[in-house]
């Protein structure tokens, strides 16, 4: 393996490896505080990714506060074994980041690239999940706003069923529904983006000579996409009333 | 981080924490509980969300700067969510039919 | 009127950022945040000069009570275009993306921003953001004005709306990344024994402002996407058909776009800080009320946006929360004219240019303010909400506050941008010319709202004619007195006297480099054992 990782570098890296610690950008006094400031960078990064989604949040509270109802109906035609595989799924992959941050700081390159592969692959079944189990079947059921509303004749039997529950109300549901899972899967992807040029980094060997910044960071912005599903589970799949 | 790494039993504990407690919310689902399925639902959330960030984002052993950031951009939610929801909680205590709740019908064009 | 002398001229000799490598590459791909300061004081000068011509047209047009110039169509299309332009693409960039670029890093003795190419990138999406609003006004422009109300904007507006939108959601990015980058820079990058308290309320400011970058302007963004997805969609959040409510969608805008309006101001209140104290020749009075009022400012700014939405259909018991909280908003912000007047008082006072802008801001950003009081009440508000005394508040504000600012900002610290003086007789004269300019442009605004003539109009009551007149005249002198800075600053990089570093004797860390600066600003990093503005009384 080792064999694989030094024959397969170029040698522009190949220099970078002789002196193997890494140098700080030259802003920056030290590593320390190069990677503070990465991280609060990062850190604050999040919070205009929380008041980004804290704005489909809001909106999706003040329907929900009008039409508890049709949103509740809405609610009980998503698949919760899906839901809460998919959040199975997304916390391992949760984890398998965190190791990999793990194996970054300890200096394991091989350790690393296998638990990026990994998160990588959770977060493809993730997507694959969603798509191919939820978002396929809502097509054929017909309840995607804008795109193909033809609700079955199941679908507004169940929701005429529910005591208040409208049908355009429940168009609305579905639009949270597919514009926060939606912008969702967007992070997701441009998470798996993140996680690729890891991968290729962390085939250098850069990323295991001590600056393991760019890993950590990546790893907090995976964690705030699995934070932001967390919150999407019950709040979309969970408020029926299935009982 | 000039600390020790965490151990990655600890990483191990927490992700079986999280599944317990996604198999918890998932199964309160099925309880009828009223209003309080809401604030389950909620409150389970909000505990997972704190496993992950103060272990598996290290919010734990981060500067207090770091700290008062996050606190920062919750409650930048929760005003937003908050402040937003008062106009439209408030719009019926006004007595006398409105449009907005179907009593009255909507204004011609 | 006394001036200040300035130090002997130097020769211009040594290495500076300036030419320390020559090529559109070394501008194009350059991380140096002075070299980045000044990319974006070209491109926001560019869009200055779009956003005033579509001003011009709409004063030309006003002239005639029936509407001589356009048709009523286009000229929803030019107030749209001009509010867009200007506040997204002039004035919430400017003071911090030019002056905050150049100077937040000299001001805390750091060699550069904490992230320089971040700040590079948000150069680019700034532009790649004005490019596709030039696209959509080139091809016909959007007329839903920059408040892009639903569900106007959102189904029956048949212009331009989604690029528009694109180019405003990819220009927010810009301002978001601008603020990371302060954040982390004034957090982290900090020269040594320089203490929060020790800190130029410049500095202050652009954190207060950095806070609301991020925390804001996300917002907006999701908003401006639900309205994309409606318009592509034909189905969305905020139609009644499906029981969505318009109001969510002012909502969701004014939770940024009022706190935007302190992204604009916030700076230049910075600004005026450390001009009031350089030519009193004073510390500034009551420090840590001005820099705590910053911060104030900017939390209590989150907290009365639907001010905007009085008669819009809002509760009656949110209509007085946030009248009272609008209230409460302005107390910092007359804190900090009463900090600048106890400064002034028994000073040395010098009226060079920055000095005459730096004053003009504080009679006029009073007028603002306190007009906004007006505003405020929530009895009044319906009388005056959607009239020219509106239009005249925030222009008293954004014009006769912001702008202002930035102008003597730009001629306080031009000497160490370009290492040249600009000739100091123009400049006060160009000062003159834009405040006689604007009080006759937007003060007649204030009496035309009052007897109600609405904005957004094209034709009005001839009654209100001499009015508008009045107003117009304001503008063309308005508009020359912009021209004149415009041409003695280009010349002063060829022709001005060579300024030397510190021609106005100020204190601060940036006057202690030379005039450019080098590439790394300082020799050494400088080491801060005194407190800020300590001129001596």
């Amino acid at each position: 393996m080792n064999q694989w990782l030094n024959d397969s570098i170029s040698s522009p890296w190949r220099e970078k490896l002789a002196t193997p610690e890494f140098t700080h950008s030259h802003q920056f006094d030290d590593n320390a505080q190069q990677f503070e400031a990465a991280s609060l960078g990062m850190w604050v990064f999040l919070l205009t990714e929380i008041m980004f989604f804290g704005g489909l949040f809001c909106g999706y509270a003040v329907y929900r506060s009008q039409y508890l109802p049709s949103f509740e109906a809405g609610s009980r035609l998503l698949n919760v074994g899906f839901g809460a595989a998919n959040t199975a799924v997304l916390l391992a992959s949760s984890l398998t980041m965190a190791l990999a941050v793990r194996a970054a700081q300890t200096r394991k390159g091989n350790a690393l690239m296998i638990f990026v592969l990994l998160t990588m692959l959770l977060g493809i079944a993730f997507l694959g999940i969603k798509f191919f189990f939820e978002w396929i079947p809502d097509w054929r059921d017909g309840v995607v706003p804008g795109l193909h509303w033809v609700p079955t004749a199941e679908v507004v039997q169940h929701v005429a069923g529910r005591a208040g529950a409208v049908l355009p109300r429940v168009e609305l549901f579905f639009c949270f529904y597919f514009f926060m899972t939606g912008m969702h899967a967007l992070h997701m992807v441009v998470g798996l983006g993140i996680m690729t040029y890891l991968l290729l980094k962390a085939r250098t060997g850069a990323l295991t000579s001590g600056h393991f910044a760019p890993v950590e960071i990546s790893g907090l912005y995976w964690h705030f996409v699995d934070i932001v599903w967390i919150f999407l589970f019950p709040l979309l799949y969970l408020i029926g009333g299935r009982y | 981080m000039s600390e020790g790494t965490v151990p990655v039993r600890i990483y191990l504990t927490i992700f079986a924490c999280l599944l317990a407690l996604t198999a918890l919310t998932t199964g309160v689902a099925f309880i009828d509980m009223g209003p309080l399925n809401t604030v389950a639902a909620l409150t389970i959330a909000v505990g997972k969300m704190l496993l992950v960030i103060l272990f598996f984002m290290h919010l734990r052993h981060s500067p207090r700067l770091t700290k008062v950031a996050v606190l920062a951009g919750f409650f930048w939610l929760v005003l937003l969510i908050g402040l937003t929801l008062a106009d439209p909680l408030t719009r019926h205590w006004t007595p006398g039919p409105s449009p907005w709740d179907g009593t009255t019908t909507q204004p011609q064009p | 009127m006394a001036t200040m002398v300035a130090e002997p001229p130097r020769v211009e000799s040594r290495v500076n950022y300036l030419n320390a490598s020559y090529g559109v590459k070394s501008w194009l791909l350059t991380t140096d945040h002075k070299r980045i300061a000044l990319l974006y004081l070209v491109s926001i000068t560019f869009f200055f000069l779009i956003g005033g011509i579509a001003a011009t047209i709409i004063r030309l047009h006003l002239i005639s009570p029936t509407g001589a110039l356009v048709e009523p169509a286009t000229y929803n299309k030019l107030f749209s275009v001009h509010g867009i332009i200007m506040i997204f693409f002039f004035l919430i960039p400017s003071i911090p993306a030019v002056l905050g670029n150049f100077l937040v890093p000299m001001m805390i003795g750091a060699r550069d921003l904490a992230f320089p190419r971040i700040n590079l990138l948000s150069w680019y999406i700034y532009v790649v953001g004005g490019l596709f609003t030039l696209y959509a006004i080139l091809a016909g422009g959007v007329d839903t004005g920059w408040t892009f109300y639903t569900p106007y904007s959102s189904t029956y507006s048949n212009t331009h709306v989604l690029a528009t939108g694109i180019g405003v959601f990819i220009s927010g990015f810009s301002s978001i990344l601008t603020g990371l980058n302060f954040i982390v820079t004034i957090h982290k990058m900090r020269a040594p024994g320089l203490t929060w308290f020790r800190l130029p309320l410049f500095i202050w400011a652009h954190y207060a402002t950095s806070v609301i970058q991020i925390l804001g302007t996300p917002v907006v963004a999701i908003t401006i996407v639900l309205i994309a997805l409606e318009r592509v969609l034909h189905v969305g959040v905020f139609d009644p058909k499906l029981g969505g409510d318009p109001l969510l969608f002012q909502h969701l805008f004014w939770f940024y776009s009022h706190p935007a309006v302190y992204i604009m101001v916030l700076p230049s209140m910075g600004v005026v800080s450390e001009l009031i104290t350089c030519f009193s020749r004073k510390r500034i009075f009551g420090y840590e009320f001005v820099a705590f009022s910053s911060v104030a400012i900017a939390v209590l700014g989150f907290l009365v946006w639907a001010h905007h939405m009085f008669v819009a259909g809002i509760s009656i018991y949110a209509g007085l929360v946030f009248s009272i909280l609008s209230y409460l908003v302005a107390i910092p912000s007359a804190i900090k004219v009463f900090n600048w007047m106890a400064t002034i008082y028994k000073g040395s006072i010098s009226y060079d240019a920055p000095m005459l802008y730096a004053l003009g801001f504080i009679g006029l950003f009073t007028m603002g303010g306190l007009t906004g009081l007006f505003l405020a009440n929530l009895g009044v508000d319906v009388h005056i909400h959607d009239t020219y005394f509106v239009v005249a508040h925030f222009h008293y504000i954004m014009v006769g506050g912001a702008l202002m600012g930035y102008l003597g900002g730009l001629h306080f610290w031009w000497p160490k941008i370009s290492g040249r003086l600009y000739p100091d007789k123009w400049a006060r004269f160009a000062a003159l010319v834009i405040f006689l300019g604007f009080n006759l442009t937007f003060f007649p605004q204030f009496i035309l709202g009052y007897l109600g003539m609405p904005r957004r109009y094209a034709v009005y009551p001839p009654e209100f004619q001499v009015l508008n007149v009045m107003s117009s005249a304001g503008a063309s002198v308005l508009a020359v007195g912009y021209a004149i800075p415009l041409i003695y600053f280009i010349w002063s990089m060829r022709y001005g006297p060579i300024a030397g570093p510190n021609p106005w004797k100020a204190k601060g860390l940036e006057w202690s480099t030379s005039s450019p600066p080098p590439t790394d600003n300082f020799e050494q990093t400088p080491v801060v054992t005194e407190e800020a503005y300590a001129y001596g009384d």
